[in-house]
């Protein structure tokens, strides 16, 4: 803290204002952090409503249009609100603190990528309270349902998106120029802890994808508003168009909310196993080599729509190929707990169980890779399975792990650990309950976005929504622990956990608002 | 923090990367042409390419194969007319010019312009199926009760694949008295 003389130096400006025009990395990186739990609660709320229709058979408490809404809103507020602004939010408080940078490349823009947000998500919620009712069509929003058949709230939708993409594609730029050009001296590209590795190609990806994005609502809107025909069979267009267009995207994306995943739980099983990290050099090029398969495996969402057996022959190949990058990463994480002295802390429980959830998820993932067998499963709760698994206890739990892990640097107090163990295990149980019995579903035969469904699936459905309610009311608890955790609690070190490697740990407890003015000194930075 | 601007290297980058999304943007335009091109190639969506114009050699008529061709008719949604193909089925030989017809009426009392897009199942075979001429090519329009018959003139391909022995020649009707062309004229009345 040499530099005293800068007046801006003592902290953060008082008042409310401090949060509309701050350039901090970490007032940003917290405000995307509650903007996110504030969007993860109203597509929570928006399941419990699925899950309470579905939790007899009959038509009991909305409307199937109505049950539509919820099923097209909780799948964006999730997508788009909840899980990438989390990582976003991750991105901006600890990359530069892990590379030893003193704030975000280009801060100003760093602000308006976040303001940007609540107005996209405003003008998408607002919808609801609209006499034509919110987007009905899926968050897969496929064409025509979403032109041709779209309430005429669409437009709202289609400008949400654009304003939600442009905010991703300005927080990327930020997170790749800060990267590649703000590492303190001695940090290496090969010396960059996971999570600022997976964010690096999760930034580039973004870059890609989110413009394809941007460009497919952009045809929606001249299909709906200005007469073109580019998914309308009878003015020479094509609906199957769309799919291809929106899953070159949507592919990607899924990846978009897993891999700075990886890099969280790449940083936090080290740290409770008491060993390095096992291949570290193998988890960079495996999370490359995902990304890059990435972008060649999208049609494996649409085998149905009736591809030439070539085509299917390739995405069903290359998408099993993604396991074998996948599988290095499971079994790194795996090697590196081997024989090391566990402690089991909040953080370390959910990043075990994100090891062997996402596992299971992927494994139903490459079920569904199958494409003879994709033929009775695509469109069924077993899709809806493979993918929650991959993103609850995949993703979020991630997420979670994370929000433990590092709490105690961003606040200065540690956590109720009685109360995150309470959460973990809450979250544990509710969401198997909740998610495990949805494969049987699918495997009968139940399809996606119904409110209704036969007898026969009545008790895996009641089973099922009783694992929602105790997974959403557990929910609860995070508040309650984040906000106990802001207001007191035992002293943070700056180390926090023994285990822990990095430049964060480096600093005091509560992380002060400016660090790294000057570059750390580079005995600091290990070898990873 | 000092109010610091970014660095020139930090502004090359960016630039870059911005201009990296707009790029982007511009590729999931180039996304439509290049599936149109793809789907002509390999048939991917059963779309049939347009007007086949024939080459100095008429085409070879294979004598020995005989290829069934069934004719289907749908209407797209909200589209009133009466259609349906006037033969659901012909033998051809592969290389043979036929013409069949289909049957359209406007039962309503407005003038309206109808537009076919054909699909070919399996998809492999739209690429064989030649088309000399056809109603899709064109919008169709109909005065209030007209009733016509409308023809295909097609051939096909010798070459195509000896385990196709039979294709589906499907097409769906559009009401495009809205968006089409000729609207302005129809409403004029």
């Amino acid at each position: 803290m040499s530099a005293a003389h800068d007046d801006h130096h003592h902290g953060p400006a008082k008042g409310l204002s401090r949060w509309f025009y701050t350039t901090n990395h970490k007032d940003i990186g917290s405000l995307y952090l509650w903007f996110s739990f504030a969007m993860f609660l109203l597509g929570g709320t928006f399941a419990m409503v699925i899950r309470a229709e579905l939790f007899q058979p009959g038509l009991q408490l909305v409307e199937p249009s109505f049950f539509n809404q919820m099923t097209t809103m909780h799948g964006l507020i999730m997508v788009f609100g909840a899980v990438m602004p989390a990582f976003v939010g991750l991105a901006n408080w600890l990359i530069p603190m892990m590379i030893g940078a003193p704030d975000m490349a280009l801060p100003r823009l760093n602000n308006w990528s976040f303001w940007l947000l609540p107005f996209a998500f405003l003008m998408l919620t607002s919808t609801l309270f609209m006499d034509a009712g919110a987007p009905n069509f899926g968050w897969t929003f496929y064409a025509p349902l979403s032109t041709t058949y779209a309430p005429e709230t669409v437009t709202f939708f289609i400008f949400a998106v654009h304003i939600m993409g442009a905010s991703s594609i300005m927080g990327s730029i930020n997170i790749i120029a800060t990267i590649l050009n703000m590492r303190a001296p001695g940090m290496t590209l090969m010396k960059m802890p996971l999570f600022v590795w997976t964010w690096l190609i999760t930034a580039y990806l973004l870059i890609a994808v989110m413009p394809v994005l941007a460009g497919v609502v952009t045809m929606m809107l001249f299909d709906v508003h200005f007469g073109t025909s580019f998914f309308s069979a009878a003015g020479g267009g094509d609906p199957i168009l769309f799919q291809h267009v929106f899953w070159f995207f949507g592919h990607p994306e899924v990846y978009i909310m897993i891999l700075p995943g990886f890099g969280i739980v790449s940083a936090i099983i080290p740290t409770f196993a008491r060993k390095r990290l096992f291949g570290y050099d193998s988890m960079v090029y495996a999370t490359a080599s995902i990304a890059f398969l990435s972008f060649i495996v999208w049609a494996h969402h649409m085998f149905t729509v009736g591809m030439p057996i070539a085509g299917e022959l390739f995405f069903m190949y290359a998408t099993m190929l993604i396991a074998v990058p996948t599988g290095v990463k499971v079994f790194n994480w795996v090697a590196t707990m081997f024989r090391g002295s566990m402690t089991f802390e909040t953080p370390m429980l959910f990043a075990i169980a994100f090891v062997v959830l996402f596992t299971m998820g992927g494994f139903t993932g490459l079920m569904l890779a199958i494409t003879p067998a994709d033929f009775q499963y695509h469109d069924t709760y077993f899709v809806v399975a493979h993918f929650h698994y991959v993103l609850v206890p995949g993703s979020i739990f991630s997420i979670m792990a994370a929000a433990y892990y590092w709490l105690p640097k961003w606040t200065g107090h540690m956590y109720d650990e009685r109360l995150g163990k309470l959460h973990f295990w809450m979250s544990f149980i509710g969401v198997n309950v909740l998610f495990f019995p949805q494969h049987f579903l699918g495997l009968a035969g139940m399809p996606r976005r119904v409110p209704d469904y036969a007898l026969q699936f009545a008790d895996f459905n009641w089973i099922s929504s009783i694992g929602g309610f105790l997974f959403g009311a557990s929910q609860l608890i995070l508040l309650v622990v984040v906000i106990k955790c802001i207001k007191g609690g035992k002293k943070a070190t700056a180390q926090v956990w023994e285990g822990a490697q990095g430049l964060e740990w480096t600093l005091e407890s509560p992380a002060p608002y400016h660090t790294f003015t000057t570059p750390p000194d580079p005995k600091l930075i290990h070898d990873q | 923090m000092k109010n610091q601007s970014p660095t020139s290297s930090t502004k090359r980058l960016v630039r870059k990367l911005f201009l990296a999304a707009v790029g982007m943007f511009g590729f999931g335009f180039a996304l439509v042409p290049m599936y149109d091109v793809i789907c002509d190639i390999t048939g991917l969506n059963g779309k049939t390419s347009g007007r086949y114009t024939v080459a100095e050699a008429e085409p070879m008529v294979v004598s020995d194969r005989e290829i069934t061709v069934q004719f289907m008719a749908q209407n797209g949604a909200g589209m009133a007319w009466e259609f349906h193909p006037n033969d659901t089925q012909v033998k051809v030989h592969p290389g043979e010019v036929r013409i069949v017809s289909y049957r359209a009426k406007n039962p309503t009392d407005a003038v309206m312009i109808g537009q076919a897009i054909p699909s070919v199942a399996p998809n492999e075979a739209a690429q064989y199926f030649k088309k000399l001429e056809c109603f899709c090519f064109a919008e169709q329009k109909l005065e209030p009760g007209e009733e016509v018959d409308m023809a295909i003139r097609f051939f096909v391909d010798e070459n195509i694949p000896e385990k196709i022995t039979k294709l589906t020649l499907s097409y769906s009707l559009f009401d495009v008295t809205d968006s089409s062309k000729s609207a302005q004229e129809v409403t004029a009345r």
